[in-house]
């Protein structure tokens, strides 16, 4: 077992050299592909934020996806403004939207925010036509096609600059949210999942930790609808129907809510399981969510990284006492199932 | 919940594997036409087999269903089509991403058939860029003839919205010079299409004849208000530019407050569930004599039992989908443009290169297209890129649609506009 053992980030240094290494060994198409999925995965490790950290359900992270797209493509159309600066920038009024949403989420819990969430993922095709005059309307706004920035270019194809330009910035929102979820707001937010009444009586202010949650969650949402609006160079009002969020979740839940890595591995499932799926029959795709979803429910609860991390387990280690997979002690006791009636009836505000 | 190492590791192998796994394709020989072997050409699309529009996936699977029976007839040139058609949800992201698949995975010669304007309008540039064909498509759209210039690579099929409006213009000055016209629309590209067509139809006419139009968003629950403002305006003809479910509302609307315009409704709601509906919720009155246009052939329509175009569509559906209902016009339609790419692909030659198929997609002179209406042709030249121009006027009667008068070009028309 010693033998094994990496250096602390030896883990993500490795991840880096298989990423960079990955579009000049793969063909063109798979790396354009594979760049959708880093843009997925930094969706999905703030659904992971929000709802495997936090507990607060979002069925309508496709709205934030929507709203970071919309700005990428707005402000480059009526300004001018490269993606190098408005991707941040979609993250910052994402974020900032999030933070609105996350104030109205702390009056709703469990099945209520999802409703509430999912309603939102609904509006939101409807909202984009109604502004024609800004969004385009049905219409969209086609977006020029990447390419690599100056004398790059001679060095880079298009999906090359893209995927690397992707999963760049996935690496550092991976490691801020590592950093961060490490320290005192990572035990924040699971105190709150897990005992909501616990965590405040500990000192934990519900009202800052839930909504930092969710304007965090939607920025990270808002970067990835910047990151897919680019690469397809064009957002349009059928880009983003609720459709969009329930696959954001699935991955989600099938990657493994528990893990930062599942949001990799979900980004790799949204991304690539309704291609395969494709090959069966050319409408196998929402089937094979469907039977996926069983499959993952039924066998490996706490998604692919879950399991991976459990067979891991239990090939290195003796087996431990029962308990979930949880590495950091910071939470007291884990409490189990509770957690949801009782937060109900102690809603703060 | 903090990335370990091993987990991390295990995870990328894991992806590794798999990516590996996935781009295991041979690539093809470096001077070939792309998609093009002695025995068989390669053909891509994508349509909506899942999702709220997947009902229009029947126009894909109608192509489909005629390409096998051409093969089985010797294909084009001595060459079997086989149709890659996959499944874009109607998501224009998913449609991007499967036509660079298609394009440089699968190596197709041409994009064809590819469903709906969003998804279309994000995959032009890129096709275009490449020098791949994008042909054929089913939208209704007048950007794809109108911007051929900057998008050569790109072509419709189905007559646009703006020519439609522009029948029923002419189609009116003969019947009603004087008429008094009221118009419902969808605030959209859709609806404004058409009332830009319905000016240039009408011409000098259209600042007097028009007396009142009203639109209204997909997002209104209902269009009774906008009817109501269409009547005050004393208007005696009525068109209705609208989508089904509006549709069915504005028919109904103007039923129940006892308005007698004369309707035009859109060809996009001249299906028979459209009108049946209507009938259903406002009474007979409130779809007889209602007036549309076609250009595919209603394969319910007994006019056409002895047909032989419609007895070949029901021999195709009978072989190649059975069990589907062969009444559904979006199969007919699907061999119509089917029955266009193998014509192009005739005339493109066994030498077959995209540049020859675009030349042979941009000089169509097909007059024997089966599925289509009797005397409708589909005609280009390299300056018009609109294939179908024409529609049969018909009036809605005792729950079938018959013919008025004889079929109608719009093409005079767009021709002046797009100078």
């Amino acid at each position: 077992m010693e033998a094994l053992r990496l250096p602390r980030y030896g883990g993500v240094a490795l991840a880096a050299v298989v990423i960079a290494i990955l579009p000049f060994v793969l063909p063109h198409y798979d790396t354009f592909e594979l760049a959708y999925c880093g843009a997925y995965a930094i969706a999905i490790l703030g659904l992971i934020i929000l709802t495997g950290l936090n507990g607060q359900i979002s069925l309508g992270h496709g709205a934030f996806l929507a709203a970071g797209g919309y700005t990428v493509a707005i402000l480059g159309q009526n300004f001018g403004v490269p993606y190098m600066i408005s991707i941040p920038i979609a993250g910052i009024v994402c974020g900032l939207l999030g933070i609105l949403i996350g104030m109205v989420a702390l009056r709703l819990e469990g099945v209520y925010l999802a409703l509430a969430t999912f309603a939102l993922a609904v509006a939101v095709p409807s909202i984009l036509k109604r502004f024609g005059s800004i969004t385009g309307g049905v219409q969209g706004i086609v977006l020029p096609t990447v390419t690599a920035p100056g004398p790059l270019q001679n060095v880079l194809s298009k999906d090359q600059w893209l995927y690397l330009l992707t999963w760049a910035i996935a690496g550092i929102l991976f490691l801020v949210a590592a950093r961060l979820l490490r320290g005192r707001i990572g035990r924040s937010l699971r105190a709150l999942r897990d005992h909501e009444t616990a965590a405040i009586s500990f000192g934990v202010n519900p009202t800052f930790y839930k909504s930092l949650a969710f304007g965090w969650s939607a920025a990270y949402a808002g970067v990835a609808g910047g990151l897919t609006a680019i690469a397809t160079a064009y957002v349009s009002p059928d880009s983003y129907t609720f459709a969009l969020s329930i696959t954001l979740l699935i991955g989600a839940v099938i990657g493994g809510l528990e893990s930062m890595w599942g949001a990799v591995l979900g980004g790799f499932v949204i991304e690539f399981l309704p291609l395969w799926a494709q090959k069966i029959n050319a409408a196998a795709p929402s089937v094979a969510y469907g039977v996926a979803l069983i499959v993952v429910m039924l066998v490996m609860p706490s998604g692919i990284a879950g399991a991976l991390a459990r067979g891991y387990r239990r090939l290195v280690r003796k087996p431990r006492a029962e308990g979930p997979a949880q590495t950091d002690a910071a939470v007291p006791a884990p409490l189990n199932q509770p957690s949801q009636a009782e937060g109900t009836t102690s809603t703060s505000l | 919940m903090i990335p370990g190492s091993k987990l991390g590791i295990l995870t990328l192998s894991t992806l590794f594997a798999l990516s590996l796994a996935g781009s295991a394709n041979a690539p093809l020989a470096a001077d070939s036409v792309p998609g093009v072997t002695d025995t068989e050409v390669l053909i891509g699309g994508t349509d909506p087999f899942s999702g709220p529009a997947s009902a229009y996936s029947a126009v894909g699977k109608g192509s489909q269903a005629y390409f096998s029976y051409i093969n089985d007839h010797g294909g084009v040139n001595g060459r079997k089509i086989t149709y890659k058609d996959l499944d874009d949800a109607y998501s224009p992201p998913q449609a991007v991403q499967l036509a660079h698949q298609l394009v440089e995975q699968d190596h197709v010669f041409a994009m064809f058939g590819t469903l709906g304007t969003p998804s279309n309008t994000a995959i032009r540039p890129y096709l275009n860029e490449n020098k791949v064909p994008q042909v054929f498509i089913a939208t209704g759209a007048s950007k794809w003839a109108k911007e051929y210039k900057q998008f050569p690579w790109t072509i419709g099929w189905m007559p646009d919205y703006q020519s439609e409006a522009i029948i029923y213009a002419t189609s009116l000055a003969k019947t009603a010079p004087n008429a008094k016209i009221a118009a419902l629309y969808q605030n959209d590209d859709f609806g404004n299409d058409y009332i830009t067509g319905l000016n240039t139809g009408l011409g000098a006419k259209a600042k007097t004849s028009i007396v009142k139009t009203a639109s209204y968003e997909v997002t209104d629950p209902d269009v009774s208000s906008q009817i109501s403002t269409l009547k005050a305006s004393g208007a005696d003809t009525l068109f209705i530019f609208a989508t089904p479910k509006f549709a069915v509302q504005a028919l109904v609307a103007v039923a129940q407050q006892s308005w007698h315009p004369q309707i035009y409704l859109t060809n996009v709601s001249s299906s028979q569930s459209v009108l049946r509906a209507a009938a259903a919720a406002g009474g007979p009155g409130a779809t007889n004599g209602v007036i549309s246009t076609l250009y595919v052939k209603d394969p319910s329509d007994p006019k056409y039992n002895s047909d032989a175009g419609i007895t070949l569509y029901k021999q195709i559906m009978a072989k190649y989908l059975p069990g589907e209902d062969t009444a559904n016009g979006f199969f007919t339609a699907g061999m119509g443009y089917g029955f266009t790419l193998v014509d192009a692909l005739k005339h493109a030659g066994r030498d077959l290169t995209r540049e020859k198929l675009m030349t042979a997609v941009t000089n169509l002179k097909e007059n024997d297209n089966p599925f289509l209406e009797n005397g409708i042709s589909v005609v280009t030249t390299p300056t018009n890129h609109f294939p179908i121009t024409q529609e049969q006027v018909v009036r809605y009667e005792s729950g079938k649609w018959t013919d008025i008068g004889t079929i109608v070009d719009a093409r005079p028309y767009i021709k002046e506009e797009t100078h």
